[in-house]
């Protein structure tokens, strides 16, 4: 097995050395969108290192949010910016003028590349971690998967915050541009066949992630993000439902994941726990009702944050 | 394990990439690029000490916390890139113009 595990770091000092060097040539290369493509495949990239290091759940996020979403928001508002700067040309000037404060800051750091190498390389070990507490309270937290413990019982707060951050951001999107789809008149034939095929696939897909959550990896982030993407999906190939988020059900919707935090932080005080405080008998039944509300919540804002970047395909704003 | 010391190695090259991008790219795509390198470079550190941390199964609590730091990642490149088309809406192109420009 010496040899496995030669190669296994071989890989893994690839992998590393590839995630630098594809970094630097998103930053310097000319082409906005070959630099949009290229940030795609780190993410990629980004999701294999995940699953090197042992953390599969943080695989399935990147590789739908970091890597599929970001990359479809990147598209999309590269488009609508070359349509706005009315440039056919996709090349960018990327003079970089090494001026006397840019060489100061490149000083500064190349010092603090240094200081973070060093400390990287020197921080202990042999460290404690959470684990044992985790371990020791996991039969109480209603779910046997140790992230989806943390996510929805012991750092629900966490969660409840960032379902808030991405309410701020869909608001703070909505109020500069308008969030609306627009169907467009042509579309490719293969489009509409694969999104016909894979749309009902996404969704079961989802659903699925969302439950085996409770018990391997998944969960409510990930399951929303392949909800989104099934979203996207339906807004590229031209689906023909109205929707400009300016109806009840919409708003309904945006807001239900944070609603339902609210909601449920009020019960757990008001039965005399603390904030967020799931009594354990029903823990289960209260992160169900969370995730699942949370998964369209968060497919809601993560679609909608499509469109707004997406704005109108037909006219050039 | 000393395999996951590489990946934070790794994370602390991306992370200075990043700040390198955000402060010298003119262009603002760039910028808002650089900044997901700076969160991910920052990831990578997390969950290379939550794996050498332990022997046998990796520490949760910097999983979840990264899981986090994605989906907030994602949403602030959204509310970034709209700004950016508002900018360029309003000024015509993708980039900060400096005040002494000649």
């Amino acid at each position: 097995m010496e040899s496995l595990k030669l190669l296994s770091n071989v890989f893994d000092a690839l992998l590393a050395t590839s995630l630098v060097l594809l970094a630097w040539r998103i930053l310097v290369h000319q082409d906005l969108f070959r630099t949009v493509v290229l940030f795609i495949a780190f993410g990629l990239l980004m999701a294999l290192a995940w699953v090197r290091l042992d953390a599969p759940d943080i695989a399935l996020a990147e590789a739908a949010i970091g890597a599929g979403l970001s990359g479809a928001l990147l598209l999309v508002a590269l488009a609508r910016l070359q349509r706005v700067t009315a440039s056919t040309e996709k090349r960018t000037e990327m003079t970089t003028r090494f001026t006397a404060p840019v060489v100061i800051y490149l000083i500064g750091l190349t010092a603090l590349l240094g200081l973070l190498l060093y400390v990287v390389a020197l921080l202990p070990t042999e460290g404690m971690g959470l684990n044992q507490a985790l371990a020791e309270n996991l039969d109480k937290s209603g779910v046997s998967h140790p992230v989806t413990a943390v996510l929805l019982n012991f750092r629900a707060y966490d969660t409840f915050l960032e379902l808030a951050v991405l309410l701020a951001a869909f608001l703070g999107a909505w109020s500069l541009t308008d969030i609306r789809h627009y169907p467009a008149e042509h579309i490719e034939p293969v489009l509409q066949v694969l999104s016909h095929t894979l749309f009902p696939i996404m969704l079961m897909v989802s659903v699925y992630l969302l439950w085996v959550g409770a018990t391997h990896p998944g969960g409510a982030f990930q399951a929303g993000s392949v909800l989104a993407a099934a979203m996207v999906l339906f807004f590229l190939s031209g689906g023909k439902l109205r929707l400009d988020f300016h109806g009840k059900l919409a708003r309904v919707l945006l807001i239900g994941g944070v609603t339902a935090f609210l909601i449920v932080s009020l019960v757990t005080m008001l039965i005399g726990n603390d904030l967020l405080q799931f009594p354990i008998l029903h823990a289960a039944g209260f992160i169900f009702f969370l995730e699942f509300i949370g998964m369209i919540s968060i497919a809601a804002v993560l679609s909608a944050l499509f469109l707004g970047c997406r704005g109108n395909v037909g006219r050039s704003s | 394990m000393s395999s996951a010391i590489l990946y934070a190695l790794a994370g602390a090259g991306v992370f200075v990439l990043g700040c390198y991008g955000m402060v010298v790219c003119q262009h603002l795509l760039r910028k808002i690029l650089a900044v997901n390198f700076m969160g991910s470079g920052v990831f990578l550190v997390l969950v290379a000490f939550a794996r050498q941390s332990q022997e046998g199964v990796p520490d949760a609590v910097p999983h979840a916390m990264v899981i986090t730091g994605i989906v907030v990642a994602v949403s602030a490149t959204a509310l970034a890139l709209v700004l950016m088309l508002k900018l360029a809406e309003e000024t015509g192109a993708a980039s900060l113009k400096d005040s002494d420009k000649q």
